[in-house]
Parts: structure tokens; C-alpha cells; sequence
């Protein structure tokens, strides 16, 4: 059974994101990148389905810059067996690389695609779920527990009052919650090997999809900041304060 | 121009979120349609009408579509879809599940977490874990979106004129998912999306222990929701659904007071909408003192009973 993993390069979640000085987009040169930390743990995921025996293959793909390259790296040295890049310059939105995502596995043929559930820079929770759409598959999303039985999928889900098990047929697109599993690091030999590993590269324009931006962005700007409070040093001056300034309590 | 609400319901009751996504499609021309899915809607039906602005409402009632799965509803709404120009759903479990299965098909972009409507065309949406906000403009033929509930305040009032009723003809529904148990946890308290206050816990709590004993008689006294860190979550002082932040719950109560919890970026993306903010860390550098009204500088073991008792 053979497992994709889209990943995505974004910026490192310890940075603080800064608009563009003139609006126009966020500030990336110069910043360190990463694997967008939910994909960590939809490889994770695959990787060790894998040593479990139960996947045959891991195929790691990304859609973005030649750049992304660096992010195919990492998967390969995490254990990934192959790599793809869907090249593109431009803006890559979510319906497009869910349809460039579409012709890779129409050639591939994977039974179960493991996602994260959204990438750290746009927050769009949308390519996973627009991919099992186009493919007309079923989806399990926001994914705690994956158990592989044998056509079906058996899912625990984080939902907004508890959980919920889904029982999906195969194939099927995973995406992954935070508490899904905890990610291993690459070792350096395992560095060393993923440069001999196979990383393919694919042009978008090649695959007949229009690319074209559809959501037009006007400007980028930073949310009015909280003015800092005070600083209370008593228990007694807290409560105070909330009854008769901030008048929340009563 | 046409607008389409689905409404997310609970237990088959509508939710009170329905009120903020009618706020947030007011600044679109045109119609509101409302669509409710589920089964045994009756009751949930009864609370539609009353609901301000509505024009019609939709009634998708079915047995198979008791266990939301997102591949059915995403049928039942493309069966009616292209009658509208927007589709409005909140950005929660139940909305972000199923609403981009809908866009994909239509083949229109989805946008995410929209916290301004200005007209029909234009939108903004935080980026980056709400570090940023992006203005943006579309001009699709449909434009589906998530609404991020706390964004908006909830429309008030009922309805003068009455909405027509239309009871949907059921397309064939897929059957690739099937629903094997649900674990909703049974809380006595506010909800933590729609409390007025929020009681939240992060790793300074130390224990599962000391985040019941301390928290629960706090959040009594104050009739408040709890809330967690990841980290509480993680380390199991508090159930998943208990998370704030860019990957839990969003929320902006009146009250918010963050009890051990040091104020991570993706944390503050969850609270920092909060009308008033309490920090209780007992580390001065810690980041949540930035965002917070009022900061305390203390050990958490013992300003929260004093703070319990004296309330
Ligand atoms: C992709 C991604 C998504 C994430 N999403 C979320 C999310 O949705 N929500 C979220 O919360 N986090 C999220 N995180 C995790 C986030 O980065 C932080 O790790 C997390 O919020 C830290 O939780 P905490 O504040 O409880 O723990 P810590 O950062 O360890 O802070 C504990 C605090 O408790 C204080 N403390 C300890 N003992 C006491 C005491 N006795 N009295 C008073 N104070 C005390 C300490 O001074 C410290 O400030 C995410 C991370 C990533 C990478």
C-alpha cells in the first residue's frame, strides 16, 4: 500500500510573521523556513505505517518553489522513500494544488493521502478536504488515532465537543491533528542518505491546470495590537479592578 | 445576489452561531437562505423561524445524514448551490469539514476564517495564526466561506415576516464514511465557544489533578467555560476539545483568564480578541503579561484558592 504526504515549506513557527513594508505581502527573505508542522506529523504518520509493515512505499510531494526542495530534503531524511516537487513561482492556492495533487495520484495511485490539516502560514484547513473531493474519495479529518484495517480506515477525529471514530473506505485523505503522534527528528546519517534518495521535479504548467490566482490579495497588515494592561499585586487589587474598571464581574 | 447560511447544530438544537453568521452576511445585497441538515429536525426548525433576515429556510431531513459526515452534506449543499452568489458556514469542526469538498467541486476558491465582510466582493482574513490580516478581493460566480463566529456580534430580534419552508429532495448521498461512535464530553457549564467567561489552564497547572481542583471551583464561581493550553492538553490535564488557540477553539469572551499558561504565539491566536484579559503566571517575562489587562505575578497554587474564596 503506498502512502503520499503532501508537505508544504513555511515560514519556522517560532518567528514572528511581519507584513511587507508596503503591504503588498508577508516578509520571508532572509527567514529561517520549515516543514509545516502539521505535514511533520502526517510523515510521522506514514513513516510508521511503514515500519509497521502496512505501507509499502512513502512518496513525499510539495507544490511550491524550487526552494521547497530544502522541505523534500527533510522528508526524505525522516524517511520518506521518494520525493516530487510540483514546481510553481507564483501564488499556489489551495484548489490548485489540490488539482496538480489530483494528476500526481492519478499516475501514482496511492490508497491513503496523509495531510496536515492546515498549513501554518495561510491557515486554510481546505486542501486535504477540496483533494478527497476532486478524487471523490472519503476524507477523515483533523485526525488523532489511524488504525489500517483491511479496505477501510478506522479514525479518530478531534471535533469541537470531543471525538468521533469514522470507519472510511479506502482511499481515502487523512489530515492530521496535533496529538496524531510526536514527530522524530532527522539524524544526521539519515541526513547524509536522503541526498542519494530520488527527488523528481514536475513543472505545474505541464499538467493542463490553470494556476491562476483567484482570490485577489489587496493588502497585508498587522491586526491592531492589545494595549499592554497593569500590573495588579494583590488578589484583593484584582478583584477590584474587574468589579469596578474593567466591570466583568459583579 | 443570493446568500445560502448552513447552520451547525448540536444535539439537533441550532446553534447560537447561527445569529453571528446572519451579522456576518448582512453586508451582502440580497436574500438569506438558510439550509439545516440533519435529522429529526423539528425542533431545530421551530428555532429557524424565529431567526431575523431569513427569507427561506431548507430542510435537508434524513436518517442517513444524522452523523454529519462531511461527504454527505457537502452533496446536500452542492444539490443546491448554484442558486446562490455566497455560501456561509462556520469556521469550526463541523464547517471546515465539509465546506471545501463544496468549493472543490464548484470549482471556486473557499476562503477561511473570514472576520470582515465589507461588501459582496471584498473580505479580510487573519493569516499566520491571526499575526496578520489579509484584505482580499473575490469575484467568483460563488464565494463559500468559514465565518469566524467570535468575530461577529450575534444579530438580535425575530422574524416579522415569516420564511417559506422548503423541504429538499435528498440527491443520492455517498456512502464511503460511516460514523462509528461519538464521545461528546457532558458539561454542566458554558460552552467554552459562547461563554462570557473562560477560565483556561496551561502546564503550570502541573497535574490533571490540580487542574480540576483548582480551576473547576474557580470557573463555578464565575459561571465560567475552561479553556487549556496545548501543553495542558498534551500532557492530559484537560480533554482536546478544552484547546485555545490557532489549532483549538477561537474565542472572544469578556473575561479570559489565563492561569499558567506563558502566552506562545498560536496560544494568544485563540484568546487575544478577549475584552479583558487576566494573567495569572508567576513568571514576570512571560509573554502573556503583553496582551493581558491585568497581570498577576504569583504562584498559581496559591492565588487561585485565594482568589476562588474571596470571589
Ligand atoms: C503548529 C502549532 C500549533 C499550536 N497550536 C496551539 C494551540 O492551538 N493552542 C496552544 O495553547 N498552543 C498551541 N501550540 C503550542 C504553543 O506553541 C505552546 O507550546 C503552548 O501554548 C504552551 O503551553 P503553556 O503556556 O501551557 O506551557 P508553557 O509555555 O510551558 O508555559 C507554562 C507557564 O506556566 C507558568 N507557571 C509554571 N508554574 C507556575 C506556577 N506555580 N504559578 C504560576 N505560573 C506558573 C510558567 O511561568 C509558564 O509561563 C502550537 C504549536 C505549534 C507548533
Amino acid at each position: 500500500m503506498k502512502i503520499l504526504v503532501p508537505v508544504k515549506r513555511v515560514l519556522d513557527y517560532n518567528i514572528k510573521p511581519r507584513a511587507k513594508a508596503d503591504g503588498s505581502g508577508v516578509e520571508l527573505t532572509g527567514l529561517k523556513m520549515s516543514m509545516n508542522p502539521f505535514d511533520e506529523i502526517a510523515l510521522e504518520e506514514a513513516i510508521r505505517l511503514k515500519e509497521k509493515g502496512i505501507a509499502s512505499e512513502v512518496v513525499a510531494v510539495s507544490c511550491g518553489q524550487t526552494s521547497s526542495q530544502d522541505t523534500l530534503r527533510t522528508a526524505l531524511a525522516l524517511g520518506a522513500d521518494r520525493a516530487i516537487l510540483i514546481e510553481h513561482d507564483g501564488e499556489f492556492e489551495p484548489l490548485a494544488v489540490a488539482k496538480c495533487l489530483v494528476k500526481l495520484i492519478e499516475q501514482e495511485q496511492p490508497k491513503i493521502v496523509i495531510c496536515g490539516k492546515q498549513a501554518i502560514d495561510d491557515d486554510a484547513n481546505q486542501t486535504g478536504q477540496m483533494l478527497a473531493a476532486l478524487l471523490n474519495w472519503s476524507q477523515a479529518t483533523f485526525a488523532s488515532k489511524v488504525e489500517v484495517e483491511e479496505d477501510r480506515l478506522l479514525v479518530t477525529r478531534e471535533i469541537d465537543g470531543g471525538l468521533e471514530t469514522l470507519s472510511v473506505t479506502l482511499p481515502s485523505v487523512v489530515t492530521t491533528d496535533l496529538r496524531l503522534n510526536d514527530p522524530r527528528f532527522a539524524t544526521l546519517p539519515n541526513i547524509m542518505k536522503a541526498k542519494k534518495k530520488p527527488l523528481e521535479t514536475i513543472q505545474a504548467n505541464t499538467l493542463g491546470i490553470d494556476l491562476t490566482p483567484r482570490v485577489t490579495i489587496l493588502g497585508v497588515r498587522e491586526p491592531d495590537p492589545r494595549s499592554s494592561g497593569v500590573r495588579v499585586d494583590s488578589v484583593d487589587s484584582l478583584i477590584d479592578k474587574l468589579k469596578h474598571e474593567a466591570k466583568v464581574i459583579a | 445576489m443570493t446568500t445560502l447560511i448552513v447552520a451547525e447544530l448540536e444535539k439537533n438544537q441550532l446553534k447560537e452561531s447561527v445569529r453571528q453568521l446572519i451579522a456576518a452576511s448582512t453586508p451582502i445585497p440580497g436574500e438569506k437562505h438558510l439550509l439545516i441538515m440533519g435529522h429529526q429536525l423539528d425542533k431545530a426548525l421551530a428555532e429557524c423561524q424565529l431567526l431575523p433576515h431569513i427569507s427561506k429556510i431548507i430542510v435537508a431531513d434524513d436518517a442517513s445524514l444524522s452523523d454529519e459526515s462531511a461527504e454527505k452534506m457537502a452533496e446536500v449543499v452542492l444539490s443546491i448551490a448554484e442558486q446562490y452568489s455566497h455560501i456561509l458556514t462556520p469556521a469550526t469542526a463541523f464547517g471546515k469539514n465539509f465546506l471545501p469538498r463544496v468549493a472543490a467541486r464548484l470549482d471556486v476558491p473557499q476562503l477561511s476564517e473570514v472576520i470582515q465582510v465589507k461588501d459582496a466582493e471584498h473580505f479580510s482574513r487573519p493569516i499566520y495564526a491571526g499575526s496578520l490580516i489579509t484584505d482580499v478581493k473575490v469575484t467568483e460566480k460563488i464565494i463559500p466561506m468559514t465565518i469566524r463566529i467570535s468575530a461577529f456580534d450575534a444579530v438580535q430580534g425575530r422574524n416579522a415576516n415569516g420564511a417559506t419552508i422548503e423541504k429538499l429532495s435528498m440527491p443520492t448521498l455517498p456512502n464511503i464514511s460511516q460514523r462509528v461512535s461519538l464521545n461528546l464530553h457532558d458539561s454542566t457549564r458554558p460552552q467554552l465557544d459562547s461563554a462570557k467567561v473562560v477560565v483556561s489552564g496551561g502546564r503550570g497547572l502541573s497535574s490533571q489533578e490540580n487542574f480540576h481542583a483548582l480551576l473547576e471551583p474557580l470557573a463555578d464561581k464565575l459561571n465560567a467555560a475552561l479553556g487549556a493550553s496545548r501543553a495542558a492538553v498534551d500532557l492530559g490535564y484537560a480533554p482536546n476539545d478544552y484547546q485555545v488557540g490557532q489549532t483549538g477553539k477561537i474565542i472572544a469572551p469578556n473575561l479570559y483568564i489565563a492561569v499558567g499558561i506563558s502566552g506562545a504565539i498560536q496560544h494568544l491566536a485563540g484568546m487575544k480578541n478577549a475584552k479583558c484579559i487576566v494573567a495569572i503566571n508567576k513568571d514576570p517575562d512571560a509573554p502573556i503579561h503583553q496582551v493581558s489587562d491585568y497581570s498577576l505575578v504569583g504562584d498559581l497554587n496559591e492565588v487561585i484558592p485565594e482568589l476562588t474564596s474571596k470571589l
